[in-house]
């Protein structure tokens, strides 16, 4: 068995037909009319609890080379909706190398080999998906706040333009709705049309985050998002990734071992390429079933 | 203190051994002398030159204005050309012919050329990097130092009989002739300035863009080129300061026939080639020498505008660095 949750099923095997259970079930529901709502919410939500979680992201067997280095072994592991999952483990083990291949980064990089499956709710990345449509459903943060030099407008207009939105009003309202999601629309709307160069640090963090939004992702891949931040912008990005969850799928590389305990709901321990473990933050956190785990996040090592 | 200095003196190290060592120390130093001499003398000469140079144009040039009573107005948009090669004076000093001509050649060759140097650079360094670096960038930086007779020369026997055979000319010499050389010739250095530009873009920049499901083209157009454009405006003027000085390459392919070109095809003049054919044969301080003197203050005019606009583009960047 190559997963490190073993709690988790084979995707080709259960999950496609837990899946259609599912659909099933909701399609049913929404026929039935007549039936009181609560009712019918509570009959599916114990039936699906006793179905397994379908995944956001499922990885197979995973191995990434660079040239000839061996950077990802045998990488398996699923990604819950709407939910946080933390990566943790010393610099240098492929977290970011692992982080860029759910929404294939790494294609910007020469010499890179990967074998294996990545599956977007059950679409392999990969072989049956265009790189620019899936960035478009998984976007990215990163370590560094990357603001385009233009406005902050034009910031946020950015990823709805590609797209083809051209309409002033339409765009209006993406750059409102984005900036207020992440909290700073009622400090910056002065400034909409200055440089979003001349921000602090933890605004041009969340202009980032507003823009990704703006491109209306199911997943937003975070690579230690606040690691160049101070304290109060860290905090302010933890509490805005606890409320994205509610409509987004959230994957976050960090250092920092309170951040991964405070705000995610799995994490995996990362060690030279390796999932060393995988399991509930809970689990990882209170009794890790792997001494290395525990060693890493007692600071050990690392 | 003294301690210091006995040391710094048995290494015989100089001003690298840091702020522990006064002035008064270095001092001591003959070598140090000289050289700190000779480098201040440098920089102070560097600086007094181009001033000297634009006094004596401005004393010259404005006797055209001043000891023959010439109105400027006449001078710039006047086509009546034709001053008397004595100090008595009397002629007509209009060189709107030349300055249409300088105009209409370098407006023409950075319409060639700056499409062709955007494309260059983007490909030498987006497309193709590897193959960019290590062999287009050292072979555009050749292009740059080659003479400018000899792109004169191969414009005069190449494309001079191409421009009359295809077009059924009398003769090939033409704006056309003129503003192709210019642009062969300003094409390499808008290349090269426009490509480090490009390359100084930031990698996050574009991740970010790459990040939010951006195509190749679109990250080029709307991220990158907007990003490097303080530095692609340099180049290209920057370029086209080096056309509006070049002489002997356009000289020899604009064909040198005062009157305004009727067509991109007809054969004109332009200031330098002006100042270049007719500087021997006037007679020194009379009417028509002064006047090629206005000609050339003319163009050290508009070098300056050129490198101030540069230094403008150049500050403007800046302060939206500094703002990060
Ligand atoms: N583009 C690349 N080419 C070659 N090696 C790389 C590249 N990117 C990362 N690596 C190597 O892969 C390993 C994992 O890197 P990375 O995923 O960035 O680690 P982490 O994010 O966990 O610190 C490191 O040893 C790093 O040196
Ligand atoms: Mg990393």
């Amino acid at each position: 068995m190559k997963h490190a949750d073993n709690t988790v099923r084979k995707w080709d095997e259960y999950m496609i037909q837990d899946a259609i259970n599912i659909i099933d079930s909701q399609l049913a529901h929404s026929a039935e009319t007549n039936r009181s709502q609560s009712e019918e919410d509570t009959g599916i939500y114990n039936k699906s609890e006793n179905v397994i979680k379908i995944p956001k992201f499922s990885v197979n067997d995973l191995n990434l080379h660079y040239g000839s280095f061996h950077a990802l072994k045998d990488i398996s592991i699923n990604v819950d909706k709407n939910s946080i999952t933390a990566l943790i483990g010393p610099s240098g083990c492929g977290k970011s190398t692992f982080l860029k291949t759910l929404n294939r980064m790494n294609d910007l990089e020469t010499g890179v080999a990967i074998d294996g499956s990545v599956r977007l709710d059950g679409t392999d990345v990969y072989k049956d998906m265009n790189a620019i449509a899936l960035r478009q459903r998984v976007g990215m943060v990163f370590q560094q706040p990357n603001p385009f030099p233009k406005s902050v407008y034009d910031n946020v207009a950015y990823g709805p333009r590609i797209r083809g939105i051209k309409k002033r009003s339409e765009l209006n309202e993406i750059v409102e709705r984005c900036l207020t999601e992440v909290g700073i629309w009622s400090e910056i709307k002065d400034r909409l049309f200055k440089s979003a160069l001349g921000l602090s640090g933890g605004q041009q963090q969340r202009l980032c985050i507003a823009r990704t939004l703006a491109v209306a992702p199911e997943v937003i891949l975070m690579d230690e998002p606040t690691s160049a931040l101070d304290p109060i912008s860290t905090m302010k990005i933890e509490d805005l990734a606890m409320k994205l969850k509610e409509k987004y799928t959230i994957v976050i590389v960090t250092h920092n071992m309170q951040q991964a305990n405070r705000i995610s709901d799995k994490t995996a321990f990362f060690l030279l390429g390796e999932i060393i473990e995988y399991d509930t933050t809970n689990n990882i956190f209170l009794n890790p079933k792997n001494k290395k785990t525990e060693e890493y996040i007692s600071g050990r090592f690392g | 203190m003294n301690n210091v200095e006995t040391i710094d003196r048995s290494t015989g190290r100089g001003s690298s051994a840091g702020p522990m060592i006064r002035a008064r120390d270095i001092g001591n130093f003959p070598k140090e002398h000289v050289w700190n001499g000779f480098v201040k003398g440098a920089g102070i000469f560097m600086i007094i030159l181009p001033i000297a140079i634009g006094i004596f144009l401005f004393i010259k040039g404005c006797g055209t204005f001043t000891t023959y009573g010439h109105s400027i107005t006449e001078f710039l948009f006047s086509a009546d050309w034709n001053p008397a090669d004595d100090s008595a004076g009397g002629g007509t000093v209009g060189a709107a012919v030349y300055i249409v001509g300088s105009l209409y050649t370098c407006g023409l060759a950075l319409l060639i050329a700056v499409p062709f140097s955007l494309a260059a650079a983007i490909f030498m360094t987006e497309i193709a990097p590897v193959l960019g670096n290590r062999f287009l960038k050292p072979a555009v930086e050749i292009f740059v130092g080659i003479p400018s007779v000899v792109y004169g020369w191969i414009g005069l026997t190449i494309l001079i009989p191409f421009l009359k055979a295809v077009f059924h000319l009398n003769q090939g010499f033409s704006v056309l002739a003129a503003g192709i050389v210019l642009a062969v010739m300003i094409f390499p250095s808008i290349t090269t300035l426009s490509a480090d530009a490009i390359r100084g873009v930031s990698m996050d920049c574009r991740k970010g863009a790459y990040g939010m499901g951006a195509t190749r083209w679109q990250v080029i157009y709307q991220i990158v080129l907007p990003a490097a454009k303080p530095g692609v405006l340099t180049g290209i003027i920057l370029g086209l300061a080096r056309a509006f000085g070049e002489a002997l390459a356009v000289a020899m392919v604009i064909g040198k026939t005062r009157a305004f070109p009727k067509s991109i095809l007809s054969a004109t003049s332009n200031l330098t080639s002006a100042i270049a054919s007719d500087m021997g044969g006037a007679m020194e301080g009379g009417e028509y020498n002064t006047a090629l003197w206005t000609m050339a203050l003319l163009l050290f005019l508009i070098s300056l505008l050129f490198i101030f606009i540069v230094h403008q583009i150049g500050k403007h960047g800046e302060t939206e660095n500094a703002a990060k």
